[in-house]
């Protein structure tokens, strides 16, 4: 299986800060990727780097086997929309899609006019005066037009009502299973990621602390409860995520490959949220205790 | 052709929802051999799910020989599952229906509902069985 992004020891420094920082990473072709992590943790960093809008300060990335950003065709292969839509609130939609066609050799003319149709949007409407989800719609079509093998989307529906958002979901999944790109987006919303991700990325901190496949993360996180536990008497390969002691019980979120075989512990399945919120709240994952940084409602 | 729902609250993985779905369609008669299932696309342009979820779903029910993948074509219903007798089925339907309809409107939620009917189909059963 070839890697759409691999990452070994990446890491972006602004002046003293590290906005990414020790990032090994691979995300396997065909996968819808969410990111997830509270603002600064270095989602957009990530996500500029694959696009090649950045270069590391240390560590190195490739992007479909190449250097992102490194040539004419390695840019024709990746579609990026950064955060907010960007698009010219000047020119008309016909003009975009005229500027997409001239700046992209793969332009697909026909998937570009049909989504258009299918959206009802006005080829002679300004950008500017589109509504969000409008603009959002159109910067998808103006990435996806070019037929890229991987998407790059940097929360594209963080400024949407819920209906403008699950439209959006609905045109990309649709773009998804026609073209058959990978995409990795970036959001705050976890139910969205649960329901169109097949991949996860969690990012606190500048630091990756969790990505694989959702249901392997799954299932390799289980939710324990059982009489007190000494922390330190615990099996050496769980890794704790969260935990919580009361004089008679503790409470564990724990990472392990292996079977939870010691009858002492309820093992319960962990839903794709707990596992975000758990890492999100671990010390150090720059969120306080009662700020997830996340919504969970849709 | 089925209209696949998805439910966010279940917390049954959507791959089995849609499984079940189908299974459900068949053992009422309402999908039976020859129909074709949506494609993946059509599937998301409707739930915004991913498609490699519904792939996922259509797999399995290959793999149970309940459909098959044409190429290019779709996929499509190849067996039937064993059902009782339709109008025996849809006249249950029915009375289900208007059974749950009333016990929305007396208040009960999907919870209580659940709840009510797991335990009297316990019941029920563990009755003939005795």
């Amino acid at each position: 299986m070839t890697a759409v992004i691999e990452a070994r020891g990446l890491g972006k420094r602004y002046g003293r800060r590290w906005a990414l920082a020790d990032c090994t990473l691979a995300v396997p072709a065909g996968r819808v990727v969410g990111l997830v992590g509270p603002n600064g943790a270095g989602k957009t960093t990530l996500l500029q780097l694959a696009a090649g809008l950045l270069a590391p300060t240390s560590g190195a990335i490739t992007v479909l086997g190449h250097h992102p950003g490194g040539s004419p065709a390695q840019l024709s292969r990746v579609g990026f929309v950064a955060q907010d839509s960007p698009l010219y609130a000047g020119l008309s939609v016909a003009g975009h899609l005229r500027m997409g066609a001239w700046l992209n050799p793969g332009w697909d003319t026909e998937y570009a006019a049909r989504r258009i149709r299918q959206l009802g949007l006005d080829l002679r409407q300004r950008a500017g005066s589109l509504s969000g989800g409008q603009r959002a719609q159109l910067a998808l079509i103006l990435a996806a037009a070019k037929r890229p093998e991987l998407l790059l989307l940097d929360e594209p529906v963080a400024s949407l009502d819920p209906l403008a958002r699950r439209e959006f979901l609905q045109g990309l999944m649709e773009t998804v299973a026609e073209h058959g790109a990978s995409v990795v987006l970036s959001s705050h919303l976890i139910a969205d990621v649960e329901r169109v991700c097949d991949f996860l990325i969690v990012l606190t901190a500048s630091h990756v602390r969790a990505a694989g496949e959702t249901e392997a993360l799954l299932a390799s996180h289980h939710r324990l409860s059982g009489p007190y536990r000494d922390p330190g008497t615990l099996p050496a390969s769980w890794e704790v995520i969260e935990e919580s002691h009361t004089g008679k019980q503790s409470v564990l979120l724990v990472r392990t490959d292996d079977p939870v075989l010691d009858p002492a512990w309820t093992d319960r399945p962990v839903s794709l949220e707990d596992l975000i919120l758990a890492y999100l709240r671990q010390p150090g994952s720059g969120t306080g205790a009662g700020r997830p940084g996340l919504e969970v409602a849709s | 052709m089925i209209e696949f729902q998805l439910d966010t609250v279940s917390g049954v993985a959507t791959y089995l929802q849609l499984v079940q779905q189908v299974h459900d369609a068949l053992r009422l008669g309402l999908l039976e051999p020859g129909d074709k299932l949506p494609t993946a696309q059509q599937v998301v342009a409707k739930l915004a799910i991913n498609p490699n979820t519904v792939l996922k779903a259509y797999r399995d029910l290959e793999r149970e020989g309940l459909v098959r993948g044409r190429p290019g074509q779709g996929t499509f219903v190849i067996r039937s599952l064993p059902g009782t007798d339709p109008v025996t089925q849809r006249r249950f339907l029915a009375a289900m229906t208007d059974l749950l309809r009333s016990a929305r409107s007396a208040g009960l939620g999907p919870d209580d509902i659940e709840a009510i009917y797991r335990t009297a189909v316990r019941g029920s059963f563990a009755e003939g069985v005795a």
